[in-house]
């Protein structure tokens, strides 16, 4: 008899246990620990926490861990906890120029104050695979400069926005949560922000990569790229002024794009922004990318290209809501199979039953 | 397993009331999908969790709970989803279509006719009818608010012209009390009948989509059609297997390798009570 999707309740039990199982691999192999993720495999965490839109690198260390490294799964995770959490209200805007920058770099001018920092980035490594990693060992401490924390480190963007070459950053008004909120269309800029933010960062660098290639070209420059620390703020009703409450990882991109300006503006260049939690430089690049081009209709340019149609980008960008629709089809469908399959069968009879008339008639004549 | 660290039901209070005000406005606008700040929940999406939103909004102490999947309550994620409320509710569970007061549904509405007090909560994944016509929802919804539906009975007409007859198996469109157009999710078109008047209130949550929509008891859903192409729902030759129902939908499975068929309900616990009880046969 049909057994397939029967008893259930205990298929699925034993599913979870060999998940676990797994999970833990061979037992003679030291188990991982959330330090060694988030130190270890701190970029990971980075991502995680990023489209997770949770800050707390413990949390996603354990999502990590819980998902056995699948990245897209862990930010799942993670978003379904963060979903339970009180929202307190809002913080007060970063202010990245405040950032105690681990790196900076800006690829429109050669110097720039406060100057270009390296920092750690794997854009100079050879990528050989360094073989003495696969020897466990003390590593020695890199040299670093002090960092100079008096001094604010003003955006490069700033720089050129007084000269009046650089558009001031668009009028965003205020800001909402798609969180909350369902996302309505045209969206404000705020809300695409959130929604690329949040976004994979896979579909986002495919996005952007096929601007670059020609589909919705729009001649970017990296104005800059920072990452480092930056204080949070946050005014508590009860307290009427502004604390402290946080210190976190981000990096930022401002992404200079040409414009030949229009009937109302000279020519001058245009913004996309990118921000990530944590020092994930391909996903703020490639979010800066996606939203200059989505600002496509704003700056009257014909929006032809899928990386400036909003309705596309922002309703596919989301990696939890695709992963889970494309996996759905794993799910039984047996009843809408057995639906095509009687019209499949009841067409095909028809067109049988109209060959063989035609035979008949064919013999007659 | 939660300690408490969860609220009843899972959602917290405010969002359960955020999504009682958009059941209550698709109750009072039939047929019309309401935008809702759908939550992320710790199922994945695509595999309930409008239905679950929904579910988890108006369940309470007093109410018992079945699921189905298929039309089944064995299927995997029929039992995924009733050990989730039996978990964060509390609440009892059935596999008896007439002891439920809410039945959350994917893929088919009972066989058993419903009643009056219970509530039908439906799974959709696609909310928007005209979506396979027209993806963006810009659009489609300066349709619904014009009923300018042209575009719906065009299709429909050129599936009679090329097939001879509208070859649409399932989430077959409907008109909710002459006014929307509305997708009955991916039921079997055997099913749309049973939504006509029907006298339990009938509720469609789709999370990924963000949308709610509903039929209150007794209100008109007619299956779009022509009148010289009536609309018909499928029919099977064989009778179940196992109960011997020539009423009921039919599954059809392949039992050994050389394809032999075999029919059985896919309504089990309806298939489980003809056999059972040999009256509920008659």
């Amino acid at each position: 008899m049909y057994v397939a999707v029967k008893g259930g309740e205990t298929a699925i039990a034993h599913s979870l246990d060999l998940v676990a199982d797994k999970r833990r691999g061979d037992r003679s192999i030291a188990e991982l620990s959330l330090e060694q993720i988030d130190q270890q495999l701190g970029l990971a965490v980075d991502r995680v926490m990023t489209e997770g839109s949770c800050y707390d690198r413990s949390l996603a260390a354990l999502a990590i861990k819980q998902a056995r490294g699948d990245l897209i799964e862990a930010i799942f995770l993670l978003r379904a906890y963060r979903t339970t959490l009180p929202r307190f209200g809002d913080s007060l805007p970063l202010d990245t120029s405040a950032m105690a920058a681990e790196r900076r770099i800006s690829s429109t001018f050669k110097d720039v104050p406060g100057g270009q920092v390296l920092g750690p980035t794997y854009d100079y490594t050879h990528r050989l695979l360094d073989f003495s990693l696969a020897a466990e060992g003390d590593r020695p401490a890199a040299p670093t400069a002090p960092a100079d924390t008096n001094r604010t480190l003003p955006r490069v963007g700033d720089i050129l926005e007084r000269e009046g070459m650089l558009e001031p950053p668009p009028h965003d008004g205020a800001s909402e949560d798609l969180t909350r909120q369902p996302l309505t269309l045209p969206a404000s800029r705020p809300v695409r922000l959130q929604n690329l933010a949040r976004g994979d960062e896979g579909f986002l660098l495919a996005l952007g990569y096929s601007t670059q290639r020609g589909y919705g070209n729009n001649h970017p420059f990296v104005g800059e790229i920072r990452y480092g620390q930056v204080p949070v703020s946050f005014v508590p009703e009860e307290l009427g002024f502004a604390i402290e409450i946080a210190e976190i990882d981000v990096t930022e991109c401002d992404m200079v794009n040409q414009f030949s300006g229009s009937h109302d503006v000279p020519p001058q260049f245009t913004r996309g922004y990118g921000l990530a939690f944590g020092h994930s430089e391909r996903k703020a690049m490639a979010m800066a990318l996606v939203d200059r081009a989505l600002r496509a209709e704003e700056l009257s340019e014909a929006a032809t290209s899928p990386a400036q149609d909003e309705e596309f980008v922002l309703a596919h960008s989301d990696n939890v809501e695709a992963s889970g629709f494309v996996q759905h089809l794993k799910l039984p469908h047996y009843v809408d199979f057995q639906s095509e399959l009687v019209v499949v069968r009841a067409l095909r009879a028809e067109v049988e039953a109209r060959n063989r008339q035609a035979a008949l008639d064919q013999a007659a004549e | 397993m939660t300690n408490g660290a969860y609220n009843y039901a899972y959602l917290d209070e405010q969002t359960k009331r955020m999504i009682r005000r958009a059941i209550l406005k698709a109750v009072a606008v039939p047929g019309y999908q309401v935008p809702f700040g759908g939550r992320e929940m710790p199922l994945p999406y695509g595999w309930g969790t409008g239905g679950i939103q929904v579910t988890a909004a108006i369940i309470g102490h007093d109410d018992t709970l079945k699921v189905i999947d298929q039309g089944a309550d064995d299927t995997t994620n029929a039992v995924s989803i009733r050990r989730f409320f039996a978990k964060v509710a509390g609440v009892a569970t059935t596999t008896r279509t007439e002891e439920a007061t809410v039945i959350q549904t994917r893929h088919r509405v009972p066989e058993t006719p419903l009643r009056e007090g219970q509530i039908l909560v439906f799974q959709v994944p696609i909310p928007e009818p005209l979506r396979m016509l027209e993806p963006r929802e810009t659009e489609t919804r300066t349709l619904h608010a014009l009923s300018e539906y042209g575009v719906m009975q065009v299709s429909l007409y050129e599936s009679i012209a090329r097939h001879g007859r509208i070859s649409k198996g399932y989430n077959y469109p409907v008109m909710v009390n002459g006014r929307y157009i509305m997708s009955p999710s991916p039921i079997p078109k055997f099913d749309n009948p049973k939504l006509d008047r029907s006298p339990a209130l009938q509720l469609y949550g789709a999370g990924r989509e963000k949308r709610i929509y509903a039929v209150p008891p007794y209100t008109p859903v007619k299956s779009l059609d022509f009148d010289d192409h009536p609309f018909e729902i499928e029919t099977w030759e064989q009778c179940c297997e196992l109960c011997g129902s020539k009423e009921s939908f039919l599954d059809e499975m392949i039992v050994d390798d050389d394809g032999k068929r075999l029919f059985v309900c896919s309504d089990t616990d309806y298939c489980e009570r003809r056999r059972t009880l040999p009256e509920a046969a008659e």
